[in-house]
């Protein structure tokens, strides 16, 4: 008895088995390869012609002659009031529909079940429209319904503002702080939750008491995330507060604010001298990038030690 | 049984539903105050639904639902004017994973304190010592009393959790296979804490090791598929039990 005997295998067939074999490690590598080296290609094409404009001066100054020089400092302090209101605004509605869904809903309830598709919904929907939506709700039906409401002569609340902005992107920014803090409520042990119920804690009780400290860093995970995302949206605030140059910085949250992305995207598209602005656009990409990596890559990490642990 | 016995629980014609599913069958027993009963069983036999009946846990479950009564002196649990959450203030419960909660050893045994209002500084220091002391655990740790209970060895860690239940000062303690998880010495430790607990307490211990049931308890219910088949003395149900399937079951020919 022959084993292994040529007659068996044709030796085409299986030198045609091992060419595809190869073709299918190569063409999945060169697509894997191709992914990080646009990443690369990017980043480095950034940093190279940004970050020598990254200077003390440009961070700390407002931008002069037609920004082709002074800084964006005006920019960066916007962004960041923008955030802080949004993260104000945001969180806590997020935070409590997360216990919600978690803690109260029944898994498959028809209003949890409707809670869950607007939360998906909401999640699938064009920044842009979130622009949109913003005008027309928060600036022109609550902002003047307010002014109508306390008697104002003038526009005080009606008219597009850090507010209205923070307002928008904190609805844009609802289905990832929801995500994630209903992920790190869950990840809450259920002997946890019976053994405080078993010492006769109310469900409340149960809740306040262990189940949001034990997923304090989930909310924190959530918050930036959010934060994360809703600091490098330009389209939903565009009608809804962000302004390409002010006297002053804002100080109040009526007030209209300038935005790094917004900032952006002016002087890529409306300097009357393109050539002269190029290198603050490419310190502002710099800036910018810094910004939501730093602010992504720190909720990674804190995720991944939440996983970590359980 | 005579009438100058107190019964701390009566259950009548107790029957539990997981959905569909009939988890237990026209239970009916009369546990003693100040006894230690034991539950014995193989899996899935229903004799932890009827524990976690008894402080309503299962009310968690979605689907679960019961016919028939619980009393505890004479009050039915399952009454609609019965709040669940002073019903469990009355029947602390130790379970089988013993999990601490992540905070210090303090907060732990103040936990159930906590929930109901504020107690001065020295008013809690003395519960705390006082359950502590009387869960065996008080001269292990009483110097660390602010380090973390996840740093407490499982059997330490066990105790810490019946001094938590004992804190809030309940009339009867369940324990749901509180020793599966632990070591002989630290099992020893436990089952000698029981018999002392029980000049207090009525304890109501699931368990899966008969050795443990033999030595421990005073009366043992034993269950199959959901029905409980006898229950009598612990003496008597491990000596010369009246039933074919408790005898088979003891002496290790199922199960």
């Amino acid at each position: 008895m022959t084993t292994l005997s040529s007659q068996a295998i044709n030796p085409a067939f299986i030198r045609r088995k091992k060419i595809i074999g190869f073709l299918a490690v190569s063409i999945t590598f060169i697509a894997a390869a191709a992914v990080v080296s646009i990443a690369l290609l990017m980043l480095g094409h950034f940093l190279i012609k940004g970050i020598g404009g990254v200077t003390w001066e440009f961070l700390s100054q407002a931008p002069r002659n037609n920004n082709t020089e002074g800084g964006i400092f005006p920019a960066i302090y916007g962004t960041t009031f923008l955030v802080l209101v949004m993260s104000l605004l945001g969180v806590p509605v997020g935070t409590a529909t997360a216990i919600y869904l978690s803690e109260y809903a029944k898994l498959n309830s028809f209003f949890a079940r409707s809670v869950r598709f607007g939360v998906n919904t909401l999640a699938g929907v064009p920044s842009i429209v979130f622009g949109l939506f913003g005008v027309g709700f928060f600036v022109q039906f609550i902002g003047s319904g307010m002014d109508s409401g306390f008697g104002n002569s003038t526009a005080i609340w009606g008219h597009p503002a850090l507010i209205w902005a923070a307002a928008t992107l904190s609805v844009l920014t609802l289905p990832v702080v929801i995500v994630s803090v209903e992920e790190a409520l869950r990840t809450v042990p259920r002997e946890l939750r019976e053994a405080s119920l078993a010492l006769g804690a109310t469900k409340w009780q149960t809740i306040w008491r262990i189940v949001l400290p034990n997923s304090m860093t989930g909310i924190l995970t959530g918050s930036i995330l959010a934060v994360g995302r809703g600091a490098g949206e330009v389209a939903p605030i565009i009608f809804v507060g962000a302004v390409y140059s002010l006297p002053e910085l804002p100080s109040k949250v009526t007030d209209q604010f300038m935005h790094l992305g917004y900032h952006l995207f002016i002087l890529a598209t409306q300097s009357p001298d393109v050539e002269a602005a190029m290198p603050k656009q490419y310190a502002t990409t710099v800036v910018l990038l810094m910004l939501t990596f730093v602010l992504n890559f720190t909720a990674t990490f804190i995720r991944s030690r939440i996983r970590n642990k359980r | 049984m005579a009438k100058d016995i107190s019964i701390k629980m009566r259950t009548d014609n107790f029957n539990a539903y997981y959905g569909k599913k009939h988890a237990l069958q026209n239970v009916s027993t009369e546990i003693q105050a100040n006894k230690v009963v034991a539950f014995i069983g193989p899996s899935g036999c229903g004799k932890s639904t009827y524990l976690r009946s008894m402080n309503r846990m299962n009310d968690l479950i979605e689907g679960f639902h019961i016919d028939g009564t619980i009393e505890i002196d004479g009050l039915n649990i399952y009454d609609k004017e019965v709040d669940v959450v002073q019903l469990r203030n009355r029947i602390g419960m130790v379970f089988q994973k013993s999990i601490p909660f992540p905070k210090s050893i303090y907060e732990n045994v103040a936990f159930g304190l906590r929930l109901n209002g504020k107690r001065s500084k020295s008013e809690m220091d003395g519960i705390i010592e006082e359950s502590l002391k009387r869960s065996a655990l008080w001269e292990e740790i009483k110097d660390r009393l602010q380090d973390s209970a996840m740093g407490l060895s499982g059997g330490q860690q066990q105790r810490l959790c019946i001094a938590r239940a004992i804190a809030v000062n309940p009339e009867i303690l369940l324990m749901d296979e509180p020793c599966s998880a632990l070591d002989p010495i630290s099992t020893a430790k436990i089952e000698e804490l029981i018999a002392e607990l029980k000049k207090d307490y009525t304890i109501i211990i699931v368990t899966h090791n008969m050795q443990q049931a033999a030595r421990v308890s005073d009366f043992t219910g034993f269950f199959y598929m959901g029905n409980m088949v006898e229950f009598d003395r612990t003496r008597t149900i491990f000596t010369s039990p009246s039933k074919k399937e408790t005898e088979d079951y003891i002496t290790g020919r199922f199960g």
